[in-house]
C-alpha cells in the first residue's frame, strides 16, 4: 500500500505544532496502525530526522496507552478497537490519513502524539479505590451480589482509562472516563460504603482538571474502545444529584 | 462556596439547570401552541381575543408566564454559559474532525439552534407581547366587553409571506433542539433505564415533530387565508 500520512508535529509543550506530511510506501494491510507508524520513524531515522513520538505499550488493546486521532476519529474508524488494534486494512491503498494527538485543555501535548494524560490520575486518586485493605480472596458467596449488577459492575471496570471518549467529545468531557470508575466501584458492595464521597470528589477533580460538561451527545460511547455504555453517565448523575442532596459531608 | 453553589456550578449541576428548566419550557411550548390553535377558528377572532385577555390577566396564568420568563432566562444564559466553557475544554482544535461520525448533528449544534431560537422569541414578543401590552392597539367589543383586538395584529402579521418563512425556519431549529434536548434532559438527571429509555426517546420524537408542527399550521393558514386561497 502506498499513503500519504498528515501528521502532527510538536517538538514539546512550549513550541507550537504543525501538521506535516509524509509518503510512506511498502504497508502490508495486515500490519497494524503502529507497525504502520514505525515503518515511518524508520524511514525518518534513516534519513537522520527526527522519529513521530507517540504512546504504546500492550499493543494488545488492554493498556489504553496508544492514544491517536485518526481521520477524525479516536482510535480510526473501526468500532471497539484502540489504535493497536486497527489494521491498515480498514485503508484503501492510495488513501491520505491525518494523524493527531487527543485535544483537550485537560491534556496538552508534551511532543508530536503524545498528550500528558495526568489528568486522569488526579481524578482517582480523588476516589478511585477503597480505603480498606480488602485481604485476601474471600469464600466467593460470602456476599451475595445479584450476577446482572456483577455484570454491569465488571462492564465498567473495562474502561482502560485511555481518553477516547474526552478526544471525541465536542466538549472534552470526560464523563464516560468517571462514569465508568464510578459505576464500577459504587454497585460493589466493598464499593458502595464511600459511593457518595467518592462521586463527589471524583466529580470535584474532574471539573478542575478543565473537562467540559456532558451534553449528551453520545460521541464517548460511540467511539469508546470498551463499548461503555451511556447509561453509566446517568448513573453517575443520578449518583452525583443524590450525594449532592444528602451527603452530609460539603465537598 | 456552600454545597449549593458548589452543586450547581459543577459540570452536571449546570446541565440540572438545563434540563429542568428545559422540560418546563416543553409543558410551556405545549400549552401555547394547543390555545393557539383558536386562531383558526372561523369567528372573526373573538375567541382568540377572549382567550388572550384571559391568559393575560388571570391570576394564577400571570405568575406562570412570569415563572416561565425566568425559566427562560435560566435557560439561556446557562446555556451561553455552557457554550463558553466547553469550548474552553478544548482550547486547540482538531485538523479533521469527524463529529458525524458517532454523534446527531443537532446533538452537536444545540448552543447554534438555541441562538436562532432566542433571535425568534425576541422578534416574536416584540411583535406580539409586546404590541398587546405597551402598543397603540386597537379595541373590540363583544357583548358590551372591551377587549384588546389581538387576533387583528397577528392576522396582520401573519399576511406577510417572508414573516411566515421566518417563523417556519425559526420552527425547524426548535424541532431540532426538541429532538436531541427532550430526552437529554432526562439522561440529565439520570433518568436512564432499559423500560423507560425507548420510550423518552419515542415520546421526544413525536413531541419534536408535533410541537412545532402544530405551530407552523397556524401562521400558513392564516397566510394562505389572507391570499383567499379558502
Ligand atoms: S470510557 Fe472508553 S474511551 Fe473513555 S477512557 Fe475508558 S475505555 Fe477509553
Ligand atoms: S498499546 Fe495498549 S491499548 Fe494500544
Amino acid at each position: 500500500m502506498k499513503l500519504t500520512l498528515k501528521v502532527w508535529r510538536q517538538k514539546n509543550s512550549k513550541t507550537r505544532g504543525r501538521m506535516e506530511t509524509y509518503p510512506i510506501d511498502g504497508i502490508d494491510e495486515d500490519m497494524s496502525f503502529l507497525e504502520m507508524i514505525d515503518v515511518l520513524n524508520q524511514n525518518l531515522i534513516k534519513e537522520k530526522k527526527d522519529p513521530v513520538a507517540f504512546d504504546h505499550d500492550c499493543r494488545e488493546g488492554i493498556c489504553g496507552m496508544c492514544s491517536m486521532f485518526i481521520n477524525g476519529e479516536p482510535h480510526g474508524p473501526e468500532k471497539g478497537v484502540t489504535t493497536c488494534q486497527l489494521h491498515m486494512r480498514s485503508f484503501k491503498d492510495g488513501d491520505t490519513i491525518v494523524i493527531e494527538p487527543w485535544r483537550a485543555e485537560a491534556f496538552p501535548v508534551i511532543k508530536d502524539l503524545v498528550v500528558d494524560r495526568s489528568a486522569f490520575d488526579t481524578i482517582i486518586q480523588a476516589g478511585g479505590y477503597i480505603s480498606v485493605n480488602t485481604g485476601n480472596a474471600m469464600e466467593a458467596n460470602a456476599i451475595p451480589v445479584d450476577k446482572s449488577i456483577a455484570n454491569e459492575a465488571m462492564n465498567a471496570a473495562i474502561c482502560i482509562g485511555c481518553g477516547a471518549c474526552v478526544a471525541a467529545c465536542k466538549n472534552s468531557s470526560a464523563m464516560l472516563f468517571l462514569s465508568a470508575k464510578v459505576s464500577h466501584l459504587n454497585m460493589l458492595p466493598q464499593g458502595e460504603v464511600e459511593g457518595k464521597r467518592r462521586v463527589l470528589k471524583m466529580m470535584k477533580a474532574h471539573d478542575e482538571a478543565g473537562f467540559g460538561s456532558c451534553t449528551n451527545t453520545g460521541a464517548c460511547s460511540a467511539e469508546c474502545p470498551k463499548e461503555i455504555s451511556l447509561s453509566n453517565i446517568a448513573r453517575l448523575n443520578r449518583a452525583y444529584i443524590a450525594a449532592s442532596l444528602t451527603s452530609e459531608e460539603s465537598i | 462556596m456552600s454545597w449549593i453553589t458548589n452543586f450547581f456550578t459543577s459540570s452536571v449541576g449546570k446541565k440540572v439547570i438545563m434540563s429542568i428548566t428545559g422540560i418546563f419550557l416543553c409543558t410551556f411550548l405545549a400549552a401555547h401552541m394547543s390555545g393557539n390553535f383558536l386562531l383558526l377558528k372561523n369567528d372573526g377572532g373573538q375567541a382568540f381575543n377572549e382567550y388572550a385577555k384571559f391568559m393575560s390577566t388571570f391570576p394564577l396564568i400571570r405568575v406562570l408566564s412570569i415563572v416561565t420568563f425566568i425559566g427562560l432566562l435560566f435557560h439561556a444564559v446557562d446555556g451561553i454559559w455552557l457554550v463558553l466553557q466547553n469550548r474552553k475544554a478544548r482550547p486547540v482544535k482538531y485538523h479533521s474532525f469527524k463529529g458525524g461520525a458517532n454523534s446527531s448533528w443537532t446533538s452537536r449544534n444545540m448552543g447554534l439552534l438555541g441562538v436562532i431560537i432566542l433571535f425568534f422569541l425576541i422578534v416574536h414578543l416584540k411583535s406580539f407581547w409586546f404590541e398587546m401590552k405597551f402598543g397603540t392597539i386597537q379595541y373590540v367589543e363583544y357583548g358590551g366587553v372591551k377587549y384588546k383586538d389581538l387576533y387583528s395584529i397577528v392576522v396582520s402579521a401573519f399576511s406577510q409571506w417572508w414573516y411566515v418563512l421566518l417563523y417556519i425556519i425559526c420552527l425547524i431549529a426548535l424541532s431540532l433542539h426538541l429532538m436531541h434536548g427532550f430526552q437529554s434532559a432526562f439522561q440529565t438527571l439520570g433518568l436512564n433505564h432499559k423500560k423507560y429509555t425507548p420510550i423518552i426517546k419515542g415520546v421526544g420524537l413525536a413531541f419534536s415533530i408535533l410541537v412545532p408542527l402544530g405551530f407552523a399550521i397556524q401562521p400558513i393558514y392564516v397566510l394562505l387565508k389572507s391570499m383567499n386561497v379558502f
